[in-house]
């Protein structure tokens, strides 16, 4: 039954290797579940952006490539495109900057250090959409309290309208999206830090080198897979991101704060033209796919299948 | 140079040295705190304005704190709007969202951890790519198959939702915990004539415990905080969690600004504290382990 030399452990002694049929009672429940929530939806996008389909959600037939030509056709596609790229390489590129003091902040030792820590923990465990909400009252042209604060600085006299401007409104959200971003990218660059072993730390230090210039050669280069894995997965986040921008403005004025996700969506549920809709959404999920190939190859996960 | 004087020397130096440090302790604990405040700026405005009377809401221009305390419209929110059965929903949701994900994930993790079997490495990949999938780039085949199995506005099918793309994450952050324990414990069980079921249930799973209530508590939060799929597929406020009821009323004519934020302090400041308390494997979980 074993083969001579094979480490026998547990494993080997109750379960054959290779015998998938008593893997399923464990892992088929799960499977099922991802196979059929998580990836039939995939295969149902991908057949619907080929499809004509009714506005009551009735399928008429085969649309070869219509709903692609038809989304090429959208006058609103470029702009919403160009808007896209901004939205993530800005809020990911500013995060990513933003969070490596906040992380060395984190990290240091001062009286306040655990307010610090606990405060920016709250806009990533606190639901997004109540956030959205918040910074949409805080920017209200007249009830809100920016219009208020603008004033007593002296900066304007009347009541600012942020983001009903379309001048303003898409820097406001991608403000708004940076600061929801720090979160989880400094978490993971303070949990990079930690992991850095305190001598090295301080020998740079000591070693006379200039805290700036220690930094750059030896504590960045230490942080540098952790700030790669967070800049992954915090991309993606940040290109699926939709109640932010839904939640403050719609995308709107009209279309001029919409990304590929809100846009998608209006197609889909405001306009009711799914198949153009989801032909864009295949758009979108090839852009995950990419991310999803980065963060692989970035994650140990191989070393981790080797138990 | 006398031993005094360099004795002297190094003394002022180091009373300089702490002075310094002194300083920069200070400034540091400043900038600190300020950061702090930066990021909790947007919930204090909420707190702000949930004490406020119906009257200073519409206050122009605004006061920065309430001249009244109305400590009420915490209690008062139930009946201005339909908070409670907003609650409701969303507690539904998230814990079965929560219960069904352990059952499903405790078993894979544990088959995961300590077998080798042909299906592991599709089955990781498998979990390692969903982890990273979002319904916001799925909902169109989300609302189609679940138009199919009768599911859309129901709490079956957000429920099921909510598991399975969780799922990826419970499964990889328990397997870790699985792994942690030591193989030789499960084995003197097995020895003293435990069946394979019977090792799991009464050795392993109880030493996996702080890695179940931490999966468990991460699923409940992201249950609670879902709100794209919920906004597409619950239309009837009788099954909408609070992340879509309170979204949608600030589009009515006259928002209720107040009460509106009491509620959203009410849905959002256990599930801060319930996060703080699970921090610890978050990162680790979230990096599929490949920062901590």
């Amino acid at each position: 039954m074993f083969k001579a030399g094979r480490r026998k452990n547990l494993s080997d002694k109750t379960f054959k290797k290779g015998s998938s049929f008593r893997s399923l009672p464990w892992i088929g429940p799960a499977s099922l579940l991802i196979f059929i929530f998580v990836l039939w939806p995939v295969v149902e996008l991908f057949l619907v952006s080929f499809r004509e389909i009714s506005v009551s959600g009735l399928i008429k037939g085969w649309a070869g490539a219509d709903n692609y030509r038809a989304l090429l056709d959208n006058s609103d596609l470029s702009g919403t495109l160009k808007r896209t790229a901004i939205w993530l390489v800005v809020v990911v590129a500013l995060t990513m900057a933003l969070s490596l003091p906040l992380a060395q902040l984190m990290n240091a030792n001062f009286r306040g250090r655990r307010f610090l820590r606990y405060s920016v923990i709250v806009p990533w465990a606190a639901s997004l959409v109540i956030t959205a909400t918040s910074w949409k009252w805080i920017l209200d042209p007249y009830f809100g309290i920016v219009t208020r604060i603008l004033v007593d600085l002296h900066i304007t006299k009347e009541s600012v309208d942020l983001l009903g401007d379309p001048r303003t409104s898409f820097i406001v959200l991608l403000a708004v999206g940076i600061t929801v971003s720090l979160p989880f990218t400094s978490y993971v660059l303070l949990a990079g830090l930690q992991a850095i072993p305190k001598e090295i730390m301080e020998a740079s230090l000591v070693d006379g080198a200039s805290s700036w210039k220690g930094y750059w050669a030896i504590t960045f280069p230490l942080l540098r897979p952790a700030f790669l894995v967070a800049a992954v997965i915090n991309s993606v986040y940040v290109f699926n991101s939709f109640p932010i921008i839904w939640v403050m403005t719609k995308g709107g004025p009209a279309y001029e704060t919409d990304t590929t996700t809100t846009f998608a969506y209006k197609v889909a549920f405001r306009d009711q033209d799914i198949g153009q809709s989801a032909s864009l959404a295949v758009g979108n999920f090839f852009v995950i796919l990419i991310f999803i190939l980065l963060f692989l190859k970035l994650s140990k996960w191989k070393e981790l299948d080797q138990r | 140079m006398t031993i005094t004087q360099i004795n002297k020397r190094r003394k002022t130096s180091r009373k300089k040295r702490s002075k310094n440090s002194r300083v920069k302790s200070v400034i540091l604990s400043l900038t600190g705190i300020t950061v702090g405040f930066l990021f909790i700026f947007p919930y204090v405005t909420m707190l702000s304005t949930a004490l406020k009377p119906k009257s200073d809401i519409t206050d122009m221009p605004p006061t920065y704190f309430p001249k009244v305390y109305e400590w009420v419209n915490f209690i008062k929110v139930f009946q201005e709007i339909p908070f409670g059965m907003y609650m409701r929903n969303t507690l539904v949701i998230s814990i079965a969202t929560m219960i069904i994900g352990i059952i499903v994930a405790v078993p894979a993790a544990y088959y995961v951890a300590r077998n080798n079997f042909r299906l592991r490495t599709p089955f990781l990949l498998l979990v390692l790519i969903t982890q990273m999938f979002s319904p916001t780039s799925l909902l169109i085949g989300i609302y189609r198959e679940l138009s199919i199995f009768n599911l859309v506005n129901t709490y079956q099918g957000l429920i099921l939702i909510n598991v399975s793309f969780n799922l990826a994450f419970s499964v990889w952050i328990l397997s870790s915990f699985f792994r942690t324990i030591p193989v030789e414990i499960e084995e003197a069980a097995f020895i003293d004539g435990a069946s394979r079921f019977q090792t799991f249930r009464k050795i392993s799973l109880p030493l996996a415990a702080p890695g179940i209530v931490t999966t468990a508590i991460f699923t409940f939060i992201a249950a609670w905080n879902e709100y794209v799929v919920a906004y597409t597929l619950a239309s009837s406020p009788e099954k909408q969690p609070f992340s879509v009821g309170l979204s949608l009323l600030t589009g009515l004519y006259e928002v209720k600004w107040n009460f509106l934020f009491a509620g959203s302090l009410i849905a959002i400041i256990p599930i801060i504290i319930l996060f703080i308390s699970i921090e610890k494997y978050l990162v680790g979980g979230l990096t599929a382990g490949s920062v901590k």
